[in-house]
């Protein structure tokens, strides 16, 4: 009987040290409450720790950065299109007393964040057009020789962007902040991990797109075939010019010869142009007369004065 | 089991008088003992533990970070401490928009509806085109990587998204929506990578990850898949404009040079028949000259046998001959000249 009540203190005390000590990892975070009410410090360093047994009770919570993922959502951008936007935070329990005291634990807190951040996102998204949720800077589009010249962009996606994808999120991130903040909760920031346009706009969006290509596409046979005509008329060019330039060059050397041939002639047929005459014309009849030619004759002529006198 | 035997063949290898004392008295003593050895097996298991040397060791005490082990054979204080191993030296990497199925000399990959809702993005211009990348990392202070972040890179629960597969998926579609498609598709290539590497490792800094980007690598980036015959609809066109202008140019140097050709034929033969023309009228001329010099000589006479040569070499050879009397008046009605044409024929 003695060795039973021994054996029960033992194991009493046991229970009593096992339930006043505790650890709390790196990742950890504590607060204690005695009869539901919370006493001390919240303790964040991690280490081993003691509390009295029994009445005084622990409640551990997340140090880390926690994942929040919002509800993908379509929402009506200022410029009336509506899109698919995913986005996401991360946050962590900076204040464990208040924590506790405002949402209890982690399930209570994704649901606050949900009504919070989704309807902050829904405010600020609907506030700005779609470009302005898409790009970050103005930055001109550099210029590819491709689509030199033809302008891809969707009509809204020309203009100035005043805010930016980076001012968007943080427009979120700073007007959500202050609010989760009652809760205990820090925000480090809001990111968009998706954007999409819904189905119907998508579909138009490719539409869009596909025109844009057969312009391109048209457009490059189009500077194909001009191109090809340039080279065509230039060909004409040059052989124009090669074929004139030929002819004016033997024109003028055919021209030279002539010159110089006549000046030749001139210059000999000179001491004596009747003689010249004379025999250019015997050299003619030779020619001229042919078995096929019937000549008539005069008597009066030199030749046949002899066949009506011999003098 | 006969002790002594046990106790000699212990001896035989083991240093007795290192052991703990033992009790060697009846069977109780044996009990104790093999459990103390079990014990002391189970403290020495738990005392010692090894790191590859791919990795460092990050031993928490009562929870409390203590240090941070270099690779080899170490010691611990057996169940207060705990070891957690983290691959520092070893490169991770993580895909987006697809799914290496089986790593080998030819991968294989395949998608499905959630690496696709991975990679469709929006770029800068509003229109769409889908984005494969890779990222490689690897961590750089293991202590932020085992104890800032919930979820980091290794999921759960298998399909859940990872803080770090968010970061990549937020800082890809920031990058890409600042570009336009056909900067995404071709020309800015380069400057997305190393942007988006840039961004992801100031927000790997900026929730205390411990994670350094070493790179981020775009894989196929291609227009979604209806827009796709458009796009090759596009190169055709750049393909013919290239035929065609490479036509164009292959007929005008045909062309041309023959044209050239023909043109220095042209002159070359202009070139011939001057040296023919003045070549003949010197010819001619030393011809005259000749004539004329004896000519000068008795002109009457020359005359006259030239004159009769010529008639006497001319007149055989022609055809009809009529021989009119000058007296003789009105020939012309008298004369057909036709049949006599027909006639010499």
């Amino acid at each position: 009987m003695k060795r039973l009540g021994l054996a029960a203190a033992a194991f009493l005390l046991l229970l009593a040290l096992a339930s006043s000590l505790y650890t709390l990892d790196e990742t950890e975070q504590a607060i204690i409450t005695q009869f539901g009410e919370p006493v001390g410090t919240p303790k964040t360093a991690p280490g081993l720790y003691m509390k009295i047994p029994f009445i005084q009770q622990l409640h551990t919570f997340e140090k880390r950065w926690l994942e929040w993922s919002g509800d993908p959502n379509q929402i009506p951008t200022k410029d009336k299109k509506y899109i698919w936007v995913d986005t996401y935070t991360r946050w962590r329990v900076k204040d464990p007393l208040l924590f506790y005291q405002r949402v209890r634990d982690e399930r209570s807190a994704q649901s606050r964040l949900d009504d919070i951040v989704d309807g902050d996102t829904r405010n600020v998204i609907a506030n700005n057009d779609l470009i302005e949720v898409v790009r970050s800077t103005d930055r001109p589009f550099e210029e590819t020789e491709e689509d030199a010249g033809i302008d891809t962009s969707a009509a809204e996606a020309i203009g100035k962007i005043a805010m930016g994808r980076n001012k968007i999120t943080r427009a979120i991130l700073e007007m959500s902040r202050p609010i989760v903040a009652e809760f205990g909760i820090e925000l480090v920031d809001v990111q968009i991990r998706r954007v999409n346009y819904v189905t119907e706009v998508q579909q138009k969006v490719f539409d869009r797109m596909i025109s844009e290509r057969r312009r391109i596409a048209e457009r490059s046979r189009s500077e194909g075939q001009g191109k090809a005509a340039e080279i065509r008329g230039q060909k004409e060019r040059e052989l124009k010019g090669i074929q004139s330039e030929a002819y004016r060059k033997a024109q003028e050397i055919m021209g030279k010869a002539d010159g110089e041939a006549t000046r030749i002639y001139a210059e000999a047929y000179g001491r004596d142009p009747e003689l010249y005459q004379f025999l250019k014309t015997m050299e003619t009849y030779r020619k001229t007369l042919a078995s096929d030619t019937t000549l008539i004759l005069s008597t009066d002529g030199e030749f046949f004065r002899f066949l009506k006198q011999s003098r | 089991m006969d002790l002594g035997n046990w106790r000699r063949r212990a001896d035989s290898v083991i240093d007795v008088g290192a052991l703990p004392p033992f009790s060697l008295r009846g069977r109780g003593g044996l009990v104790t003992r093999i459990v103390l050895v079990l014990l002391a097996l189970a403290v020495l298991v738990s005392t010692y533990y090894q790191v590859n040397a791919d990795s460092v060791a990050v031993v928490q005490r009562f929870g409390r970070y203590v240090r941070t082990t270099d690779p080899g054979p170490h010691l611990k204080i057996p169940l207060l401490e705990t070891v957690t191993i983290v691959p520092v030296q070893r490169q991770l990497k993580a895909e987006f928009g697809f799914i290496t199925d089986r790593a080998s000399v030819r991968s294989q990959f395949s998608q499905n509806e959630n690496t696709l809702a991975e990679s469709l993005m929006l770029t800068g211009d509003l229109n769409v085109a889908v984005v494969e990348w890779i990222v490689q990392y690897k961590v750089k202070d293991p202590y932020k990587y085992l104890f800032k972040v919930r979820n980091l890179d290794s999921p759960t629960r298998r399909g859940e998204s990872t803080t770090f597969r968010d970061m990549n998926e937020a800082v890809m579609r920031e990058v890409v929506g600042d570009h336009s498609v056909n900067e995404v598709l071709t020309v800015g290539r380069e400057k997305i990578q190393v942007d988006a590497k840039n961004l992801l490792q100031e927000l790997c800094d900026k929730y205390e990850t411990g994670l350094e980007v070493l790179q981020i690598v775009l894989q196929d980036v291609n227009p979604p898949d209806p827009v796709k015959p458009a796009f090759n609809e596009v190169n055709q066109a750049i393909q013919e404009k290239e035929r065609l202008i490479n036509e164009a140019w292959a007929d005008y140097n045909q062309t041309v040079p023959n044209a050239r050709g023909e043109a220095e034929r042209v002159v070359r033969a202009a070139e011939g028949y001057a040296l023919e023309r003045v070549n003949n009228a010197r010819g001619d001329v030393a011809r005259f000259v000749n004539i004329y010099d004896e000519y000068r000589k008795a002109p009457d006479v020359t005359r006259k046998r030239l004159y009769l040569e010529t008639l006497n070499e001319v007149l055989p050879k022609t055809g009809r001959k009529l021989i009119i009397d000058s007296s003789m008046k009105g020939l012309l009605p008298l004369l057909n000249l036709d049949p006599i044409k027909q006639e010499a024929k």
